[in-house]
């Protein structure tokens, strides 16, 4: 690999108003790992992620990505340059189907001008098929068959997941961020998720970044974990290390005789 | 029933999805190409205003619709094409030049009325435009020596390169083949990336976004697409009518446009058109009818104002998907006889959104 790290974070702080919702945050993602973050909630694990895909601007701090500088970047230029994400609320596009939600995943490739689109030239018909071929790809690699032709709007909630999965790895990404993958998932498709982040990052080796509340989620597929609480970093290693670091153990549990060290850092 | 097997992607992507389509639009588009010796010369005039009308509906329904930007100023793209036209020919421009021109020119304002609409959404974009349709309306009555003020402007016949055309036959054709291209292009666009990224920012811009649309770039483009739309149809409607005053295009105008592609249907390319239908014909009926009513409800003002707000206050709460989803809902019922369910179409409650992004 060209570049040691795929992501770096460096001293990122954001704040809004009064509240430091990130604060001084450092971290590097690898290539090729499953990388976690976790913590409880208002940790700021989000912000840390719509920091990355530009949705805020770090009040200090750089990421850099491949050797870029994403804070040069628009927002719609993430895309393009391999990081693609889910939302935690599921944000597919309601009233398309399946398939048009994967084939607008695919927008980044499309190479068509306007004009050849209107008259619809053998050249834009060639893309279109092109396309399509790409998008079937994942909809075989995460078997969404059945449901390719459904308006999102009628699928179950399990199904959303997928398809918003499944819309991420279709613009082709080097960085894949997941935001709470298993949020709202029974424990059979908290399973199957697992096997999918599993398959995402060894068949097509994609890096995952992901926010995970569920423990057995995070120690089934993570290769390495970092924990925040109140915007800062407690801990960071194996997801075994992690979980038993006092630190963390205390952010979730608290501690019985020292209650002003809840908001002590390690 | 009908069963569509499919074999092949490109299946997905062809504008005819079966035989019956074909079969179908050929059969239309042959009564429409003999209309003209089949109709009354007055109807053959309201079915040229429907064509005219279903232009500009594309258009506002194009940006409203499929990209989510509502347009409450949209006669005024009308009025610009509409006053464009008039001055160009009056100037012995060609007709095609001076609709390219009314074209551009709409489209060039649309990109300038369509800026606001990227900072505000909804309520305010409609506040937006309808002060834009109020300031266009004032200078098409105030810039005299060029529109020639509240007197209006007539305009010659359109000027093919030397040939005119002066009958109603011959321009209802005009009509005809313009509204054709013009469909085309439309569902052309919508089978493409660029349709796809208008869809994608109506249903969730935050994620348009990170799927690399570029939020700005589409939401002018789609402006400037409405805009040229409705800017062509003004050019027709100024030639249809053969004379032109600012109070064409005020605001009644405007609510009419968005009636039309609302009771239609939004987010549907046939909807421009049923709306277009509705709004020629609605007018004619209740003055067919109207006779035959009582003379307190037929005779009494304001009739058709009320008809009309009835019909719309009916849609939004029976048929929100307006004249197009009910005639899905009967083609379903049709195609998959008998095993229509009646709970087929009920809207499912969408999940909680929360702390969406804004």
């Amino acid at each position: 690999m060209m570049h040691p790290t795929l992501l770096s974070a460096k001293n990122l702080s954001v704040r809004f108003g009064g509240v430091l919702a990130v604060n001084n945050v450092s971290f590097d993602v690898r290539p090729g790992e499953v990388f976690t973050l976790i913590g409880p909630n208002g940790a700021g694990k989000t912000t840390v992620f719509n920091l990355i895909s530009r949705i805020y601007t770090p009040t200090t701090g750089e990421i850099e990505f491949l050797g870029e500088k994403l804070t040069d970047q628009a927002p719609h230029q993430i895309a393009s340059l391999g990081i693609a994400r889910t939302f935690q609320n599921i944000e597919l596009f309601e009233h398309a189907s399946v398939l048009h939600n994967l084939l607008i995943g695919a927008h980044t490739q499309s190479k068509t001008g306007f004009w050849s689109e209107v008259f619809f030239t053998p050249k834009v018909m060639a893309a279109e098929m092109e396309t399509r071929e790409k998008v079937e790809k994942v909809i075989d690699f995460l078997d969404l068959h059945h449901p390719r032709d459904s308006l999102v709007a009628g699928l179950p909630y399990g199904v959303r997941k997928v398809v918003e999965m499944a819309r991420a790895l279709c613009t082709e990404p080097k960085l894949l961020l997941l935001d709470e993958p298993s949020s709202g998932l029974n424990v059979e498709e908290t399973d199957d998720m697992a096997f999918w982040i599993q398959d995402i990052q060894s068949e097509l080796g994609i890096t995952v970044l992901m926010v995970e509340h569920d423990m057995s989620l995070v120690s089934k597929v993570s290769d390495r974990v970092l924990a925040m609480n109140q915007g800062e970093v407690i801990a960071m290693g194996t997801p075994r290390e992690v979980q038993t670091h006092p630190a963390v153990i205390e952010a979730y549990l608290g501690t019985i005789d020292d209650v002003s060290s809840l908001r002590r850092t390690a | 029933m009908r069963f569509i097997f499919k074999t092949n992607y490109a299946q997905d992507i062809h504008l005819a999805k079966h035989g019956g389509h074909v079969f179908w639009y050929s059969l239309l588009v042959v009564l429409l190409i003999a209309a003209p010796w089949v109709i009354a010369e007055y109807w053959l005039a309201q079915l040229t205003f429907i064509l005219i009308y279903a232009i500009a509906g594309l258009g506002l329904m194009l940006l409203a619709g499929f990209t989510g930007q509502f347009s409450i100023g949209h006669a005024a793209f009308l009025g610009v094409g509409a006053y464009t036209q008039a001055v160009f020919t009056n100037m012995g421009v060609p007709f095609p030049i001076a609709l390219a021109l009314a074209g551009s020119l709409s489209a060039a304002v649309g990109v300038v009325v369509g800026l606001p609409a990227l900072r505000v959404k909804g309520i305010y974009l409609g506040i937006a435009t309808i002060a834009f349709g109020f300031i266009v309306e004032e200078v098409f009555a105030r810039w005299e020596s060029v529109t020639g003020g509240n007197s209006g402007i007539h305009i010659k016949s359109p000027n093919l390169f030397g040939w005119q055309l002066k009958s109603g036959e011959e321009f209802y054709f005009l009509c005809l083949v313009i509204t054709v291209i013009v469909t085309l292009g439309i569902v052309n666009i919508l089978r493409s990336p660029t349709g796809r990224a208008f869809v994608a920012i109506r249903d969730s811009e935050i994620s348009a976004q990170s799927m690399g649309i570029h939020l700005a770039r589409y939401k002018t483009l789609s402006f400037a697409i409405s805009a040229a739309l409705a800017g062509i149809a003004g050019a027709l409607y100024a030639h249809k009518l053969q004379f032109i005053s600012p109070d064409q295009f005020n605001i009644i105008q405007s609510i009419d446009l968005l009636l039309m592609v609302v009771i239609g249907g939004l987010g549907s390319v046939h909807g421009a058109f049923f709306g277009a239908i509705f709004l020629i014909a609605m007018p004619q009926l209740i003055a067919m009818t109207k006779d035959y009513l009582p003379a307190v409800i037929g005779q009494a003002p304001g009739l058709q104002s009320v008809v009309y707000g009835m019909v719309l206050i009916g849609f939004v709460l029976g048929e929100p998907l307006g004249l197009y989803g009910r005639w899905f809902k009967i083609r379903t019922y049709l195609q998959t006889f008998p095993f229509y369910r009646k709970g087929m179409f009920k809207r499912q409650k969408a999940f909680q959104k929360s702390d969406r992004l804004k």
